[in-house]
């Protein structure tokens, strides 16, 4: 039997070479930090501090009265220098907090550290997780407690932890198994104790064995824990992809994975849990990649929140060569900084630097029908289809067509010979959309 | 500042010149098979096509000021397949009309690459053999008329080319395509490039071999299936002209209606019509129900309960 897998998709260049040796590494900040008050899908955090209040390494600085929302800690102890609206990663000016960090990282102790995690109920780990704002670490900052607490009549059966890192160049997740299996595992294990009778599923790529070497041992004493060794392909780790791949279960158009009984959580996520209900410790850092060939010392750090690109890159050596882009996450789904001077947030999951070379700014050219973006659209759209329709202003038939369907991996675009730009019509038209939805 | 743009960042190598390079040099094989057994006069032809189907391309974009798109190659395929299905005797004015024809009524009429309806160099074909007949179906080899294989099972008459001679395309034809085993060694080579699918050649050829075999040139289970797959044009034309992008199916359900359909009509036409060759014709008529395909063998999307 094949290894696990979806249907269609692509097989970049992994270019996981340049960092998946290099062991993680601290970064303490030298410069002010920058807490963007949205870090997270939902809706936006009010500061609880003000200009010139004196602020402590997991004091928590940002809150919203929405349940959809996530709090923001500061990652050091200092002062607030100012509150005013930043540059985000998404490209946005963002509200934000600016704290001056005095060296000290003198903690607050917010949180209560809870060794004897067996003995919570699910509702006192819930308030934990949203509590220590904890959100999706893959790049879309889902709130992890919202996915925790699925409807009643919706019966879940299947934990599975999304440690595929099917992006290209990043290695974070894979560090992170090697490093801290065990601590992964009782996050795993926090997560099915909130279930009864779930089984636990650990998704990893079989481009790294030693990763699925290492939570296996981790995971030999959780009877009802496997490690499933997937196929390398993109994108392996996209939601609906890798509940496919690992139950076979489809979740159609506009359903959630608990209306097919599953709940995906990324790796750092799983782990993050443990260090708050062990630890007592919220989420104010994170372990990001940063890499690409314009990178010297291409490397994964453990980086605290607010902490500037800038200095990230610093870290790892600066530039060997001149980047023409600087991406956040990864090379097919990441978005692009216009600047360094931009914060690390919950979602930063790469710093990918990459040259003229590899980031080709191609001109693009008439479709030839060649089909090959129908051949690995892993929702089994039809991409130029779809293409056409947006250029045309047609938004009803792109619905028609399940454009909405789109998940965005940017499979078309990479395949396309003729480099048209589908991906970037598909967002365009899914936002169209959304918006015209929320007039009506 | 940093450029900003939309994912992906990273993209394939995957171009449209680096198909139509690959499409060329599946034909190589066949040019030479063409050259060696029509002689110069078929290399001389080849290359009239070619430059005027380039010429043609460069200048109708000069004019309508649209930008000069003759590096993707695709004017070259196009030149190559017009000669390879042009006898090797023809004047040479003809090639270079048809050039002209199949580029801008064909092709950029309808709006360049991609957009044509029917494929630029069977129209043209079909427009020199409604013109110049006489020109079009004058076969020789070796400097002397020769009647098609397909011709004589028609009509009956002189003596039948071995399968051995219509197997490697020593016989009266079309310039590229007479020899089935240059041909095949191109099309293993686009198959293994993944230019094309298995899909249209073998559900094409596969339904004129059962077809012809069933209905047979006398009476029912009589036909010679293996023959009637070697004769004319129906490597070529399955291999590469049914498997033209823009004109075929999209999806691979779509691809094998297509072919199954280009089969039915290429076995009706040699069999019960008024001409000896079938393949052009059952091409170009399949290529007008492409989007009526397309929409019905359009995919499942993921999730979806059909």
């Amino acid at each position: 039997m094949g290894l696990l897998t979806f249907k269609k998709g692509i097989h970049p260049s992994s270019r996981k070479d340049l960092s998946m040796h290099k062991a993680i590494k601290d970064l303490l900040p030298k410069g002010n930090l920058v807490f963007p008050m949205q870090q997270h899908i939902g809706a936006p955090c009010d500061p609880l501090v003000k200009k010139g209040d004196k602020v402590l390494l997991d004091q928590k600085i940002g809150e919203s009265k929405s349940f959809v929302s996530a709090p923001i800690y500061s990652s050091v102890s200092g002062t607030v220098l100012d509150i005013a609206p930043r540059l985000h990663s998404n490209g946005t000016m963002v509200l934000s907090i600016i704290i001056e960090n005095d060296n000290n990282y003198e903690e607050s102790h917010a949180m209560t550290p809870h060794k004897d995690y067996d003995k919570l109920s699910k509702d006192e780990l819930i308030a934990i997780i949203k509590d220590a704002g904890i959100v999706g670490m893959g790049g879309a900052g889902f709130p992890t407690h919202i996915k925790l607490t699925p409807p009643a009549e919706k019966p879940i059966d299947s934990i599975i932890i999304n440690a595929s890192e099917c992006e290209p160049y990043l290695t974070c997740d894979y560090r992170m198994m090697l490093e801290k299996p065990n601590e992964i595992a009782i996050g795993l294990n926090i997560i099915l104790q909130m279930f009864p009778d779930v089984s636990g599923y650990i998704g990893v790529e079989d481009n790294k064995p030693e990763a699925i070497k290492a939570m296996k041992k981790a995971c030999e004493n959780l009877h009802n824990v496997r490690v499933i060794p997937l196929k390398t392909k993109y994108p392996q780790g996209a939601e609906k992809q890798l509940i496919y791949s690992v139950t076979g279960r489809e979740v159609s158009s506009g359903k959630l994975p608990a209306d097919v009984g599953c709940i995906v959580q990324n790796l750092s996520s799983a782990y993050e849990i443990y260090n708050a209900v062990i630890n007592g410790r919220p989420l104010t850092e994170r372990v990001l990649t940063v890499t690409g060939e314009a990178i010297k010392e291409p490397m994964n750090l453990r980086v605290k929140f607010g902490t500037s690109i800038q200095e990230v890159i610093e870290a790892a050596g600066g530039f060997k060569e001149d980047p023409i882009k600087i991406i956040s996450g990864g090379p097919l789904m990441g978005t692009t900084l216009s600047t360094l001077d931009i914060p690390v947030i919950k979602g930063t999951s790469g710093v990918l630097c990459l040259t003229k070379n590899q980031a080709k700014l191609e001109e693009e050219s008439s479709c030839i029908r060649c089909g090959k973006c129908m051949s690995v659209c892993p929702m089994f759209l039809n991409p130029t289809k779809l293409n056409s329709l947006v250029l045309r202003g047609k938004y009803e038939d792109f619905e028609e067509y399940h454009g909405m369907d789109c998940i965005e991996c940017a499979c078309c675009s990479y395949i396309c010979p003729a480099k048209r730009h589908l991906t970037q019509t598909f967002r365009e038209g899914k936002r169209t959309i959304n918006i015209n939805r929320r007039k009506k | 500042m940093y450029t900003v743009s939309s994912s992906p960042h990273i993209k394939s190598n995957n171009s449209v010149q680096g198909i139509m390079r690959d499409v060329i040099i599946a034909l190589i094989p066949a040019t030479f098979a063409g050259i060696y057994f029509f002689g110069m006069q078929a290399f001389l032809v080849t290359l009239v096509s070619v430059l005027s189907c380039i010429a043609a391309e460069a200048l109708w974009q000069k004019l309508a000021h649209r930008k000069i798109t003759i590096g993707d190659l695709s004017a070259v395929v196009t030149g190559l397949l017009l000669a390879f299905n042009l006898p090797a005797a023809v004047p040479l004015w003809l090639p270079a009309i048809g050039g002209f024809f199949a580029i801008i009524i064909v092709k950029q009429f309808f709006g360049g690459i991609g957009q044509n309806i029917i494929n630029p160099a069977l129209a043209a074909r079909a427009f020199l053999l409604a013109s110049w007949p006489v020109h079009m179906t004058n076969f020789t080899v070796d400097g002397t008329s020769s009647a098609t294989a397909l011709g004589i099972l028609k009509t009956g008459g002189s003596h039948l080319p071995s399968l051995m001679n219509i197997f490697i395309g020593n016989v009266g034809g079309c310039i590229g395509e007479t020899s089935v085993l240059a041909l095949i060694i191109g099309g293993a080579y686009l198959l293994y490039r993944k230019v094309i699918s298995w899909h249209t050649p073998v559900s094409y050829i596969g339904s004129v071999f059962i077809l012809t075999f069933i209905l047979g040139r006398h009476g029912l289970m009589t036909g010679n299936a293996l023959y009637e797959i070697f004769a004319g044009g129906l490597m070529i034309g399955a291999i590469y002209m049914a498997t033209d992008y823009s004109t075929s199916p999209m999806t691979k359900n779509g691809q094998l209606v297509f072919g199954i359909g280009c089969g039915i009509l290429t076995t009706i036409i040699r069999l019960y019509g008024g001409y000896a060759e079938g393949v052009s014709y059952a091409i170009l008529i399949m290529s007008l129900f492409v989007p009526f395909i397309d929409k019905f063998t359009a995919l499942r999307v993921f999730g979806e309960v059909k």
